[in-house]
C-alpha cells in the first residue's frame, strides 16, 4: 500500500450534519486508515478559523492530501482548493466528500444509517485522495480584445459594456443592418418604447466608441489558435469582399432566434387574413387609426395562441417561447388604443403573461377583450367562408364547453420562437446545441452565460426564448464573464482533462472520432509508432472518450478508472 | 413485547437493505440529487453516488466492477438531453448501457440489477421516486450473487 499523508476534516455544519450524523463516530473510522495521518472534526470548516487549521496541519505534518467532508462540491471546491494551495499542497490533491445535501439532510430519519453512510463516502473520498496525482492548471496569457457575433440588442448592449470596461471589441452582424428583431418593432412592453428607436441609440452608443469595431454583411469564416488567444478570420461581403483577422480572448454568441413559420394550412394559414404574430404586430405598428388590411376594415380578431410552442409529443418545439402571449396581450392594447372599436378574441391555453406582465393582461380583459380557453387536443379550426369572411370555431373550456363560432376579419396566429439555422458558427465553434436546438449553457443558474468551449459565452435569444430586457441582461452577463477573463491578461484552465496512455494505445482512432471538440491528435513515439494524443487546452474532461477506447488506454485524470474502482471498494465494503 | 419478538427472519424481501450505487453528473444530475437531500426528502441511505463529468464517460466495467463488490443495484443519472459537453450524450449513455447489460449477463447478474434515467438539475422528486421503486425491486429481487 502506498504511503500517504492525508488530513481529514469532518464537517458538523454547525448541526447540519451532526444533528443526523455521528461526526466523532465518522472520524475515528477513518482515523484508523494507515494513510490518514489527521483527522479532526470542526464545527464549520469553511469559516477562516478552521482553514487557518487545516492549512496549518498541511504544513507541520507535510500533508501530500485533503479530504473535507462537508457540504456539496458545488459550494467550497475552490474555497478548499485555495486552502491546500496556500499552504503549499496540490489543490487537485483534495477531495471534497458531501456529507450535507447527499447524507445527513437526505436521511434526517436515520441516524445509524447515515452514519454508516458517512463513513463509507469518506473511505471512498480517502480512496480517491490517495490515487490522486498533482496536477497543474493550464495557465493562458489572455489578449484583452472580444468578438461579439450578432448585433441584435443582446449583442449591441454586450459590446458596449465590453468597450466601457476596457476591452476591445469586433462587433460583427450578418445581415446589412444591426437590431435584428428589435428592429423591427415598433412599440414594446414593458416600457412602450420604439423597438426602432432604441436600436438607432444603441447604434450611436457603439459608434461613439472607439473601442469598438463594427462589421455589418459580416460573418466569422474561421477560428483558430488556442484559449485565450483565439485567431478569428472576419469576412465581409458587399463591394469589396474582403478577410480581415484579429485576435480576441473572449467570444460571445449573441445570435438570437427565428420566427416559427407556420405550414401551409396550420390554422388556416395561407388564407387571406390568417397572419403571423409578427405580421401582425407590423401591421398595428404602422396603422394610425383603425385597421385596415388589404382594403377591407378590420372590425374583428382573433388571436390563436401557442402555435409553434409546446407541441408536445408532436413536433420538435416542445417548449414554451414565454414573449408570445404578452406580446400578444400587448399588441392587443395597442391596436385599442388606436382602434377602439375593434373586437378582440384570444383563443389560448395557458395565459403565461409571467411577473408585472399580468398587469397587461388584466388592463386588456377589463378593456373588454375576450379570453377563450381551448384545450390542446381539441385546437380551434379556422375557415374562410365563400363571402370571404373568416370563421374560427372553438371548444371553449371554461365557459360552456360548447362550440363558439366566430366571425372575424383577421385570424392571428401567436408564432413562438425557434432556433436560427446557423450549423456553420456552431461547427466553427463547437456551440453545444441542445435538444431543442438553442445553444446550452453550462449550468442555467450557476454559470448562465459559459459554454463548456472555453471562451465562448452564449447570450440573448440564442439560448432559449426571452424577453428583449432579459436578453439585454445575458448580454450584460457575458460582459461581467468576460472582465473577469480578460481583465487579468491569464487565465487557469482545469487540468482535469483526459490522457492517453501512449503504451497501450494502438492508434485505433475511435477516440478521435469520438470527440465533437477536436481534442485528440496524432503523435509519433520513438520508433515510428503512432499514438493518439490530447491537447489539454482543447479537451474539455467530459470522458466521452475514455469508454470507447478498446484498449482502455484513455482516462480523465481525477476520475481515473483506478479511482473510481477505489471508491466503489470503500462504498461497498463493510462498516465495522 | 420486543423482547418476546423473534427476530425478523433474513431472508430476502424483509429486513434485506439493497446497496444502490448512483452514477451522477457533475453538473446536471448531481445538482438534483443535492436538491433532493436540501428538500429533506428521504431514501435510503445504502443509496450512494459517485459524481463524474458525464453520463457519457462512465465505463461499462465500472457497473461490472460494482456488483463484483457487493453493490445490489447501479443507477445512472444521466444528463438526458441537458448535456452541456455532447450533443449525442443521450444516444453514448444508451450504448454504453447496453454494454454494461451484456458484461452483466456474462457475469450472471440480472440486466434489472442496472437502471438509468435522465435526472436534472432541479429532479429532485423523480431522483427519490425512481429510489424508491428501485430499492423495491432490488428486494424482491434479492441480495446480489444470490441467484
Ligand atoms: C413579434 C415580436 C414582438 C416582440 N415584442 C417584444 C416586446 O414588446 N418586448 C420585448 O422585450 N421583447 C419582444 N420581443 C422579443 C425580442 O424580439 C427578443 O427578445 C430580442 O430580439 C432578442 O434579441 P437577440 O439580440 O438575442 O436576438 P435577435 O434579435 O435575433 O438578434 C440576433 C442578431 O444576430 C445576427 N446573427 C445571427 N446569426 C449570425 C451569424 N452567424 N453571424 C453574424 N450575425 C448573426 C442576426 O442577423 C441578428 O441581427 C418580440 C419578438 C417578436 C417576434
Ligand atoms: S481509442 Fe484508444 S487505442 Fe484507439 S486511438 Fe484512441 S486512445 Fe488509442
Ligand atoms: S474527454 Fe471529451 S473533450 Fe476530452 S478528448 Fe475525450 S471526448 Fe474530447
Amino acid at each position: 500500500m502506498s504511503e500517504r499523508k492525508i488530513g481529514v476534516y469532518v464537517c458538523q455544519c454547525g448541526g447540519n450534519i451532526s444533528d443526523y450524523v455521528d461526526v466523532e463516530r465518522v472520524r475515528q473510522a477513518v482515523a484508523e486508515d494507515p494513510d490518514v495521518v489527521v483527522a479532526r472534526t470542526a464545527m464549520f470548516t469553511c469559516s477562516d478559523a478552521t482553514q487557518d487549521e487545516i492549512a496549518d496541519d498541511i504544513k507541520l505534518d507535510d500533508l501530500d492530501g485533503l479530504v473535507v467532508a462537508s457540504c456539496s462540491p458545488k459550494l467550497h471546491t475552490f474555497t478548499f482548493r485555495g486552502v491546500a494551495r496556500r499552504a503549499g499542497l496540490n489543490p487537485y490533491r483534495y477531495t471534497q466528500v458531501n456529507l450535507r445535501e447527499q447524507d445527513s439532510w437526505a436521511h434526517t430519519d436515520d441516524r445509524l444509517g447515515a452514519t454508516e453512510k458517512a463513513i463509507r463516502l469518506v473511505r471512498a473520498g480517502i480512496a480517491r485522495t490517495r490515487l490522486l496525482e498533482p496536477l497543474d492548471p493550464t495557465v493562458v496569457e489572455t489578449v484583452p480584445r472580444a468578438l461579439v457575433i450578432g448585433a441584435g440588442i443582446a449583442g449591441l448592449r454586450a459590446a458596449i459594456g465590453l468597450a466601457d470596461i476596457g476591452l476591445g471589441v469586433v462587433l460583427i452582424e450578418r445581415e446589412a443592418e444591426v437590431g435584428g428583431h428589435v428592429r423591427e418593432l415598433g412599440t414594446m412592453y414593458p416600457h412602450d418604447r420604439q423597438g426602432q428607436e432604441l436600436i438607432s441609440e444603441l447604434l450611436g452608443e457603439v459608434r461613439r466608441r472607439e473601442g469598438i469595431a463594427l462589421f455589418t454583411n459580416a460573418e466569422l469564416v474561421r477560428k483558430g489558435g488556442t484559449f485565450g488567444n483565439y485567431e478569428v478570420d472576419i469576412r465581409t461581403r458587399g463591394d469589396s469582399n474582403m478577410t480581415r483577422r484579429f485576435e480576441v480572448g473572449s467570444i460571445i454568441v449573441a445570435t438570437g432566434f427565428d420566427s416559427y413559420l407556420p405550414e401551409e394550412g396550420e390554422y388556416g394559414y395561407g388564407i387571406p387574413g390568417v397572419l403571423t404574430l409578427p405580421e401582425f404586430k407590423k401591421l398595428v405598428d404602422a396603422s394610425e387609426g383603425p385597421l385596415v388590411y388589404g382594403d377591407r376594415p378590420v372590425r374583428s380578431v382573433a388571436y390563436i395562441y401557442c402555435v409553434g410552442s409546446r407541441q408536445g409529443e408532436s413536433g420538435p418545439h416542445q417548449y414554451c417561447s414565454r414573449f408570445c402571449c404578452t406580446s400578444a396581450v400587448h399588441t392587443d392594447l395597442e391596436l385599442r388604443a388606436k382602434a377602439p372599436k375593434v373586437h378582440q378574441y384570444h383563443l389560448y391555453r395557458d395565459m403565461r403573461t409571467y411577473g408585472r406582465y399580468e398587469l397587461l393582461y388584466n388592463d386588456s380583459r377589463e378593456k373588454g377583450s375576450a379570453y377563450l380557453k381551448f384545450a390542446p387536443d381539441t385546437p380551434p379550426e379556422v375557415q374562410r367562408r365563400g363571402d370571404g369572411q373568416l370563421e374560427v370555431r372553438v371548444h371553449d373550456q371554461l365557459a360552456s364547453q360548447e362550440e363558439v363560432n366566430l366571425d372575424v376579419d383577421l385570424v392571428v396566429l401567436v408564432t413562438g420562437m425557434v432556433p436560427r439555422s446557423n450549423q456553420e458558427l456552431i461547427q466553427r465553434l463547437k456551440l453545444p446545441v441542445g435538444r431543442d436546438g438553442f445553444f446550452n449553457e453550462i449550468h442555467p443558474k450557476l454559470r448562465p452565460v459559459e459554454t463548456v468551449v472555453d471562451g465562448v459565452a452564449i447570450c440573448g435569444a440564442c439560448q432559449f426564448p426571452k424577453t428583449a430586457g432579459e436578453s439585454v441582461a445575458s448580454g450584460l452577463a457575458a460582459v461581467s464573464w468576460s472582465a473577469a477573463m480578460l481583465k487579468q491578461g491569464r487565465a487557469e484552465l482545469d487540468p482535469q482533462v483526459a490522457t492517453v496512455d501512449p503504451d497501450l494505445c494502438t492508434f485505433c482512432g475511435v477516440c478521435m472520432e469520438a470527440c465533437p471538440y477536436g481534442a485528440i491528435g496524432q503523435q509519433e513515439l520513438g520508433g515510428s509508432r503512432q499514438v493518439a494524443v490530447i491537447d489539454p487546452a482543447t479537451c474539455k474532461g467530459c470522458g466521452g472518450c475514455a469508454p470507447l477506447c478498446p484498449e482502455h488506454a484513455i482516462n480523465v485524470l481525477g476520475y481515473t478508472g483506478r479511482e473510481v474502482e477505489a471508491m466503489i471498494e470503500s462504498l461497498a465494503a463493510g462498516v465495522a | 413485547m420486543a423482547t418476546t419478538m423473534a427476530p425478523p427472519a433474513p431472508t430476502a424481501g424483509t429486513t434485506f437493505g439493497p446497496k444502490i450505487l448512483v452514477f451522477s453528473t457533475n453538473n446536471i444530475s448531481d445538482p438534483g440529487i443535492d436538491l433532493a437531500g436540501s428538500s429533506h426528502l428521504h431514501y435510503s441511505p445504502r443509496a450512494m453516488t459517485i459524481a463524474v463529468p458525464c453520463s457519457s464517460g462512465i465505463a461499462p466495467e465500472w457497473i461490472a466492477y460494482a456488483f463484483d463488490q457487493g453493490f445490489d443495484g447501479v443507477f445512472i443519472a444521466s444528463d438526458g438531453e441537458e448535456c452541456s459537453y455532447l450533443t449525442d450524450c443521450s444516444e453514448r449513455s444508451a450504448k454504453l448501457f447496453e454494454r454494461a447489460q451484456a458484461m452483466m449477463a456474462e457475469k450472471g447478474y440480472a440486466p434489472e440489477r442496472l437502471k438509468m434515467a435522465a435526472i436534472c438539475s432541479v429532479c429532485a422528486e423523480p431522483f427519490v421516486k425512481y429510489m424508491h421503486e428501485f430499492e423495491a425491486q432490488l428486494r424482491e429481487l434479492g441480495p446480489v450473487g444470490v441467484a
